[in-house]
């Protein structure tokens, strides 16, 4: 638990404050905010419009957020042979996933929760869309997070992984899409719970998974 | 002080579809020292990862009692962090004390791990290794890229640790200077 401890501290500072190669967690927040900034430029300034359909732009630009990060959540550690060291003195992948899932989450998915009401005011959304936007970020988010790592523990060595791990993470990602965005629609409060419960789906299998998919990788 | 001891039996490796030895077996106990010689890509480094248990013999089992520690061409060290703190990292996860062995590393403490040379690099790597307190060391390639001064000293630090009751396997295509160094040819075990 210690070690892991250790680890997470570590994760938690290359995640957020990037490294050379790395970039840090101010990359997916610009790019989400660039993406809500050219919305209303490609549409045009009505505001109903923007009204109608800024919060599913929200979750778009914030799925696309998620994707970004993803060559080097696992990757980079793989290739230094840090897995392999942390094998060798008996430290479940599990548990390291699990610890590099939070990391990520709050390197990206707080980020994003606090960039939300500047994207909703571009996008000219009411006070209640953007408190579902932000209930919605807080359950959908760590389940991006939860799947990020396992694409990026899944294509960690592959050439041309990062490309693949994007086309790979956004069909697992739309059930979190639909719900997400679909829990703004009006009646859509059911959208919140079913959303939770993929977001604490992909958490119960992603560690095994990720740390699976790490494993076979030595073969 | 607890034994240490690491014993092979009837390992066999394949990648791919190539079998690439098998009948591998050998047992070493407190102060052994094994190298494992061969030419390149008679699955040396394969069989020091089926000994780290990173990698799954294709018949055969290895035992061993006590930690094991692996150096193998991987440093495992943050590349933008100063060396100082890369090895801090690992210290805080051993939490072994202080390692005995000393590469010369002092005045590099405070160097970005990527501007170190591929020998100071291979150095680093082993002082990881001195400092992680494990009793059983696997060391791929110790040598490379040391100078004839920093390889006799990596050789002292290897007989210092065996001297204390540890275990070494050495996989090395260069000649080593070890008392009692025993010797396991990978030719010999070819399918």
């Amino acid at each position: 638990m210690r070690a892991l401890w250790t680890i997470f501290r570590r994760d938690l500072t290359l995640l957020l404050l990037g490294a050379p190669g790395r970039g840090g967690a101010l990359l997916p927040l610009l790019f989400f905010l660039a993406v809500a900034m050219l919305y209303p430029f490609a549409v045009g300034p009505d505001a109903r419009l923007l009204a109608r359909t800024g919060a599913g732009v929200i979750w778009v630009a914030a799925l696309l957020a998620a994707i970004l990060p993803l060559d080097r959540l696992i990757e980079p550690d793989l290739e230094a042979g840090f897995f392999d060291q942390w094998a060798l003195r008996g430290i479940a992948e599990e548990g390291v996933i699990a610890f590099r899932i939070v990391a990520h989450w709050l390197s990206f998915g707080v980020p994003l929760m606090l960039a939300a009401p500047l994207a909703a005011g571009l996008l000219n959304l009411d006070g209640a869309q953007l408190w579902t936007v932000e209930v919605g970020l807080l359950l959908g988010t760590p389940g991006l997070a939860a799947i990020g790592v396992t694409i990026a523990a899944l294509t960690a060595g592959l050439r041309a992984g990062a490309a693949l791990g994007g086309l790979l993470a956004i069909p697992l990602t739309v059930p979190l899409l639909i719900f997400g965005a679909g829990s703004l629609q009006p009646g859509g409060e059911g959208g919140l719970l079913l959303l939770a419960a993929s977001s604490l789906a992909a958490l119960a299998i992603a560690p095994f998974a990720a740390a699976g998919a790490i494993r076979a990788g030595r073969e | 002080m607890q034994p240490a001891r690491l014993a092979a039996y009837d390992l066999a490796c394949r990648r791919g579809d190539r079998l690439l030895f098998r009948g591998v077996g050998f047992e070493l106990h407190q102060g052994d020292a094994l190298q494992l010689a061969g030419p390149n890509g008679i699955g040396k480094s394969s069989l020091m990862r089926i000994l780290a248990g990173l990698l799954r013999p294709y018949t055969g089992h290895v035992e061993h009692e006590g930690a094991l520690a692996l150096a193998d061409e991987r440093p495992a060290l943050d590349a933008h962090r100063p060396l100082g703190e890369a090895l801090a990292f690992w210290r805080g996860i051993d939490r072994a004390g202080e390692a005995r062995a000393d590469f010369g590393l002092e005045d590099l403490l405070d160097v970005p791990v990527r501007y170190l040379s591929t020998g100071q690099r291979k150095r680093a790597a082993l002082a990881r290794l001195a400092a992680s307190g494990a009793r059983i060391w696997l060391l791929d390639e110790p040598l490379n890229g040391l100078d004839t001064h920093w390889g006799a000293s990596a050789q002292a630090a290897i007989e210092a640790h065996r001297a204390l009751g540890g275990i070494a396997v050495i996989a090395s295509h260069q000649p080593l200077q070890l008392q009692r160094l025993k010797t396991l040819a990978l030719l010999e075990h070819l399918p």
